[in-house]
């Protein structure tokens, strides 16, 4: 089913957890300028850039701002309330937090993968499960997913971040089966390596993308009703193809 | 759930559909309404989400006041009609013609209930003399969010509130209104051609005022010299007199059922640029050599030439289309040029297109007609760029002090509502009076933040 709100594919409100994150940012922004009025950016204080404020703003939308902590779940349900209550139904929400750590530090530091895990596995887990119910009671939205490739197949280079997006990619593709037939959705994004702030310093894996391409897929995927996007879309067949890989093959890749 | 789209077919959402038979009934089925309210829907003849309610409750009122084999309507013998909200104006009009009466104002078509016609306040081609629907209304009875019924007049600011308020104040259950006498069921009909748009707009002034009904129809195709091109057609009922000897004797005679019906599948892009274009010369080619004057019609034809064909609505494809129908004040002429320059040269395919002169609205808070002109036309949502291009269009027509008409809107944004009706703030002080828990909301109410 296409997003409601409007004939055309317009939305009109918007809710963003994890108000820095610079792809959940440019999605936000496409939005506005295609016509969503009122945007709540969630992140930890309550604050968000004071320039991407300013941008949105320009661009005519109403910017909300809340306090989110994606580590503190027993919060999530309360801020989606919070969240309908302010902007109206929600037509789309984007939970765009996550922490990337390097494996080597996790290997030393057990405690710190388990925390990032329970913030790039867990967090997604109670946000998206609040979020659903909200939007299957209003009978329309959308919930954007985004994934990785690292969570197709796991990878040795950086098996803690790519077993956390392993299962919150399982969570979504449940989640969407059980929204079915509900009126609201969910889109999945399954990105490659994304060359941007969050992986500054890395040296950027074959078929990387930019954060501007990752949010333009998920504009697309909003207007034409796709629930599975990889970006670029050519790592759909790449990976159907690594997923058959022979293990003493996979771990032998060097990234 | 049940998935509810509008007549356009876009933008559909599950809701709890209840069907009750009596007022009774219905104020039972409020009681049961979650926080999600509650919305009435007639026959889904309006174009976007006004009768649509997601993930709350919609009450199909069509069943109302059929608790027995009797119609749900009485007619009095001067004329005044009370109906059930629920009826249809083409089962009233089976029933109403062949005595000698015709309903006062009908949309372009029958398929419509008397609730949803007070509710979208509806026009017709008489509305250059005779206004809109709820001008002819005397008294209705609304459901109220206490479960109340309440007798409105014209003397209640509820009514003007209830009429063109989308059924927002309540459910609609009953409209007692008054009818108009005809000798026959036929229609003589005055058709004409023009060469442009000036044309057009010169002829509709000065000769509107002979007729009872007039529209134009656009051949929004036509480029160059001949852009805005048209076909007038002008009529008003015919006299027996009027008749040839041959029709005399079944002067009143009114049946008409469709005679074709769309295929419960359409490839997407079957009305296409080529097809229309098609389409419009020959219409516009029909109306040839220039006139006919004083043609015999029926009420049918002349009014309800859509009808004719079941389930229209599906040729657009699934992508399912969108109806833009603005109005703009005398004087707004250049806006009007502006916007048909602008369709025509964007290339829009739209399969009739129908331009009408307006006379003097109503006293009601969200009705739609205005002094002017009103343009109206069909396109399919999958069209490029038709976003952008109606957003284009909507700040024209608030610059010129016009609106949009809710009955077809599903794409407007909340400023644009909140701009170009000026009343509203009235309007939504009366309704909260009515309903201070904000039971009865659509998407319509929603998306253009009306509550």
């Amino acid at each position: 089913m296409r997003n409601v709100r409007n004939a055309l594919g317009r939305v009109d409100t918007v809710l963003l957890l994890g108000g820095r994150s610079e792809i959940g940012l440019a999605i936000v922004e496409r939005l506005v300028r295609d016509g969503a009025r009122r945007v709540m950016l969630a992140a930890r204080g309550g604050t968000a850039p004071a320039e991407e404020i300013e941008r949105l703003e320009r661009l005519g939308a109403e910017v909300h701002l809340a306090d989110f902590d994606a580590a503190r779940p027993d919060t999530h349900a309360a801020l989606i309330e919070a969240a309908a209550a302010e902007l109206g139904d929600l037509d789309v929400v984007i939970p765009a937090f996550g922490v990337l750590g390097s494996q080597a530090v996790y290997d030393e530091d057990p405690v710190a993968a388990a925390r990032d895990v329970a913030v790039n596995f867990g967090g997604h887990v109670s946000a998206g499960l609040a979020a659903a119910r909200r939007l299957r009671e209003q009978g329309h939205g959308t919930l954007v997913v985004l994934s990785s490739v690292a969570g197709v197949r796991v990878r040795r280079a950086n098996f803690v971040y790519g077993s956390a997006k392993a299962g919150l990619d399982g969570f979504a593709q449940g989640l969407a089966d059980s929204l079915h037939g509900s009126g609201a959705r969910v889109v999945l994004v399954r990105p490659g390596f994304v060359i941007g702030r969050m992986t500054e310093g890395m040296t950027p894996a074959p078929m990387s993308v930019t954060v501007d391409a990752v949010a333009d897929a998920v504009v697309d995927a909003l207007g034409s009703g796709r629930r599975t996007v990889w970006v670029p879309p050519r790592l759909g067949p790449v990976f159907a193809v690594m997923r058959l890989l022979p293990r003493a093959i996979w771990r032998r890749l060097p990234r | 759930m049940t998935l509810l789209t509008g007549w356009g077919r876009t933008a559909p959402t599950p809701a709890t559909l209840e069907r009750p038979r009596s007022a009774a009934e219905a104020a039972e089925l409020l009681t049961r309404a979650g926080r999600r309210g509650v919305v009435a829907r007639g026959l889904g003849r309006s174009y976007g989400d006004a009768a649509q309610n997601a993930g709350g409750l919609v009450l199909d009122c069509t069943a109302l006041g059929r608790t027995g084999p009797e119609p749900a309507w009485r007619l009095g013998s001067d004329g005044l009609v009370t109906a059930s909200a629920g009826a249809g104006l083409h089962d009233l009009m089976t029933d109403l013609v062949p005595k000698g009466w015709f309903v006062p104002v009908t949309p372009g078509t029958r398929y419509v209930t008397v609730g949803g016609a007070v509710a979208a306040d509806v026009h017709g081609k008489n509305h250059h003399v005779d206004s809109s629907f709820g001008a002819h209304v005397r008294s209705l009875r609304l459901l109220t969010a206490d479960g109340t019924l309440r007798e409105l007049t014209p003397d209640d600011e509820l009514f003007w509130a209830t009429v063109g308020g989308m059924g927002l104040t309540g459910v609609i259950v009953e409209a007692t209104f008054r009818c108009v006498p005809v000798e026959t069921s036929r229609m003589v009909v005055d058709v004409e051609r023009t060469r442009d748009l000036d044309q057009t707009l010169e002829v509709m002034a000065e000769t509107d005022h002979r007729y009872r009904y007039t529209v134009a129809w656009i051949d929004l195709l036509a480029g160059g010299r001949r852009m805005g091109r048209s076909v007038l057609t002008r009529g008003d009922h015919a006299t027996t007199a009027d008749l040839p000897a041959r029709m005399r004797g079944d002067r009143l005679a009114f049946g008409p059922r469709p005679r074709l019906a769309a295929p419960p599948w359409v490839p997407g892009g079957l009305l296409n640029r080529a097809t229309v274009r098609a389409f419009n010369a020959a219409w516009y080619g029909k109306a040839a050599p220039a006139a006919g004057k004083r043609l015999v019609q029926g009420i049918a034809p002349f009014f309800h030439p859509l009808d004719g064909v079941a389930g229209w609505n599906r040729m657009y494809g699934s992508r399912g289309f969108v109806q833009y129908q603005f109005a703009v004040p005398f004087g707004a002429e250049d806006t009007l040029r502006r916007v048909v320059a602008r369709l025509s040269g964007a290339g829009v395919v739209s399969f009739l297109t129908v331009l009408k002169r307006f006379g003097q609205g109503t006293p009601a808070m969200l009705s739609f007609p205005m002094p002017g002109w009103t343009l109206a036309l069909d396109i399919p949502a999958a069209q490029p760029g038709l976003a952008g291009l109606l957003t284009e269009l909507d700040e024209w027509v608030a610059a010129a002090g016009g609106r949009i008409y809710l009955a077809k809107d599903s794409r407007m944004s909340a400023e644009m509502m909140a701009a170009t009706y000026p009343r509203l703030d009235e309007w939504r002080e009366i309704r909260w009076r009515a309903d201070p828990g904000g039971l009865f909301v659509s998407d319509l109410a929603r998306r253009l933040r009306l509550l």
